[in-house]
């Protein structure tokens, strides 16, 4: 059988890898570098019998993709910069409610309004931090237009196995670049659905979590279970509770189902690190040219290797030790004044040198400026 | 006491309830309760939604599907149950901060998108849960904790709000009026399309302390004294009118419901 191939921007690969993964609700709000995730979605999902609504604001937009999540529906929203902050706060809430969903954040520059049509990674650290609170974080970092649609469905398939948000962190280059893309056969990759509960309607406790895995069961308004969702901090019965016990094992809860599982999350690529003295870091658009610098670089004869975290979150921190053992230099691209290379010197900083390499006027790094550095230093 | 078939409808396991003794809430939820009871809903069938205070703890006590939100944004999250499931009935059950303030846009928004939700409204002029701060529904000249020399700014009037962002049903009553305040809930839930029930309420521990309404019966009296019925308040004038509070249906119009509108569209995509 012929090959299905697609040649499509990474947000349109966004929109229809949630689509294959089975999300059928799109809740969201027009930003650019984002919107034709949602352009498409509302296209797409009224032929599949899917919802998309357009919502008065970025807020709204994640609240009703919640709302969906909570009535049974795989359910996506996405935004950029301004509009990353403003979902910070029902994001909260879908932690804290353990709902599953995916939010898409197209970083571009900022703070503020900053720069809607331009190239940054200076969300990373709003993925993992920007709701208050602890929970556990998981969140993609795409460098392909391919693993924009592989990622989203990765990413639904960890919301519904772990009932909680899922991030993409993908950027306005990667987003609006167009590429070929090798649609998968239906079948041929994993779908993962939410558990559902085991026990009747009389014997449902909503919050009460399988040993196994941390994760409670979860019902669907309107299947016959009826459960209290609330963003205040519950016990099994979903009720709001101030008794420390209860408080300590939610909270601790949240975060262990991820640390538990951290292993089966964390995903990274690697380019030629077997003998590497210098290893460049990077993710997202970067990514793509430092493993062209790297490759550039070892024609020259110097060893040097990439390393490519493609989850950000949870950070691959015994994979980066492991890689990294013997490199001297650590240098870290990105297009922020200096965000996931605090992860690195933890992991590396005190057997390596770190060296950042920083670019925040909205173009992105190009593949002889990485070179360039990895020269200087070797 | 509540009949026998409105018990099931409550979280017994949950009270004692958090409001004050003598709160308003209560005749609203019971209000609530038997309009579900009587229109033959099933607890399976039914979502309460809330945003953030006193009101918006009510659906904790409600044994259906019920979803306690972020300040101000239970619409959006009950748009989104109703847009995926139209055949669950939604009420949002709001206060007067949550619904007019921080929720002021996602309230016209609903009222505009004219979605089959019923917004309950429980206006009781002031933020009561976090301590009696002023609302967009402080009157002119009432004292709050911080508008400690009265009110200046001009109180929103919500049914006029929602008239005008175009929700299809519109009705005030106060909680001296039970019977009117069930009458009024049955009606926004049987309304295909977006309903407003304000009902005013009162609380005598935040507001009523500081003006001169410090017990329950203090502010039922208020209320019995200063309703007057829609129909009486055309004949006033201006003057006669001031501090009176007008109830009655503002609202009853058949308009395009969106869930009905968003299958209509599934249906022509899909040929």
């Amino acid at each position: 059988m012929p090959k299905k191939l697609a040649f499509w921007q990474g947000n349109m690969a966004i929109a229809h890898g949630g689509i294959a993964a089975g999300c059928r609700f799109f809740g969201g709000y027009p930003i650019t570098p984002s919107s034709e995730i949602a352009e498409v979605m509302a296209e797409e999902l009224p032929k599949l019998n899917g919802r998309f609504i357009q919502m008065e604001d970025e807020i709204a937009g994640i609240a009703a993709t919640i709302g969906a999540s909570i009535a049974g529906y795989k359910a996506m929203t996405a935004t950029s910069g301004p509009g990353f902050s403003l979902k910070q706060e029902n994001l909260g809430l879908a932690y804290m409610a353990e709902i599953p969903l995916v939010a898409i954040d197209v970083m571009r520059g900022g703070p503020s309004t900053g720069l809607p049509t331009r190239v940054s990674q200076q969300d990373v650290m709003q993925a993992r931090w920007g709701t208050h609170g602890d929970h556990g974080t998981i969140a993609y970092a795409p460098s392909s237009v391919q693993e924009c649609y592989e990622l989203t469905i990765e990413a639904f398939n960890m919301a519904e196995r772990f009932r909680q948000p899922v991030l993409i962190m993908s950027d306005e280059v990667i987003g609006h670049m167009r590429e070929k893309v090798v649609i998968p056969e239906p079948g041929s990759f994993p779908i993962i659905d939410r558990k559902k509960p085991k026990v009747s309607p009389e014997e449902f406790i909503p919050y009460l979590a399988d040993p196994e895995d941390d994760v409670p069961p979860m019902a669907s308004f309107g299947d016959g279970y009826r459960w209290h969702v609330t963003g205040l901090t519950h016990n099994d019965w979903g009720f709001p509770t101030n008794e420390p016990a209860e408080i300590g094992k939610k909270h601790l809860r949240l975060v262990r189902k991820i640390d538990r599982f951290r292993d089966d999350i964390v995903k990274y690529d690697l380019e030629q690190t077997e003998d590497a003295e210098i290893l460049v870091f990077s993710y997202g658009c970067v990514a793509r040219s430092a493993v062209r610098a790297v490759r550039e670089a070892r024609a020259k004869g110097i060893k040097v290797g990439h390393f490519r975290p493609i989850t950000l979150w949870p950070f691959p921190d015994k994979e980066l030790i492991r890689v990294g053992s013997h490199v001297k230099k650590v240098i870290v691209p990105e297009l922020n004044c200096g965000q996931m290379v605090s992860e690195v010197r933890i992991a590396l900083g005190a057997k390596a040198e770190i060296i950042p390499s920083n670019l925040v006027n909205g173009e992105i790094l190009r593949p002889h400026e990485i070179l360039a550095t990895i020269e200087e230093v070797a | 006491m509540p009949r026998e078939e409105i018990k099931p409808w409550l979280r017994t396991r949950f009270f004692p309830h958090i409001w004050c003794p003598g709160c308003g809430h209560g005749i609203i939820l019971h209000a609530i309760l038997r309009s579900l009871v009587d229109l033959g809903k099933t607890r399976e069938e039914t979502v309460i939604a809330s945003g953030i205070g006193c009101s918006s703890r009510m659906p904790g006590y409600i044994n259906a599907n019920t979803v306690h939100t972020t300040h101000g944004r239970s619409l959006g999250f009950a748009t989104g149950i109703k847009l995926a499931n139209p055949a669950l009935t939604v009420i949002d059950v709001m206060g007067d901060g949550d619904c007019t303030a921080i929720g002021g846009n996602h309230f016209i928004h609903a009222c505009r998108r004219n979605i089959d939700i019923t917004a309950i409204v429980m206006n009781n002029n002031i933020y009561g849960m976090t301590g009696g701060q002023a609302s967009p529904t402080t009157p002119v000249g009432a004292r709050a904790t911080t508008a400690p020399y009265g009110a200046i700014d001009t109180p929103f009037d919500i049914c006029r709000l929602a008239e005008g962002a175009g929700a299809s049903y519109v009705a005030r009553a106060t909680i001296a009026q039970p019977v009117l305040c069930e009458q009024y809930i049955k009606r926004g839930i049987q309304k295909k399309g977006f309903s407003v029930v304000e009902i005013m309420t009162h609380c005598h521990t935040q507001f009523g302390r500081r003006n001169k309404r410090p017990n329950p019966v203090d502010n039922l009296n208020f209320f019995k004294d200063n309703s007057v019925l829609k129909a009486k308040a055309k004949d006033m004038t201006e003057e006669e009118k001031k501090g009176k509070i007008i109830i009655g249906e503002f609202v009853d119009r058949e308009a395009q419901e969106y869930t009905e509108a968003y299958l209509k569209l599934i249906e022509r995509v899909r040929g």
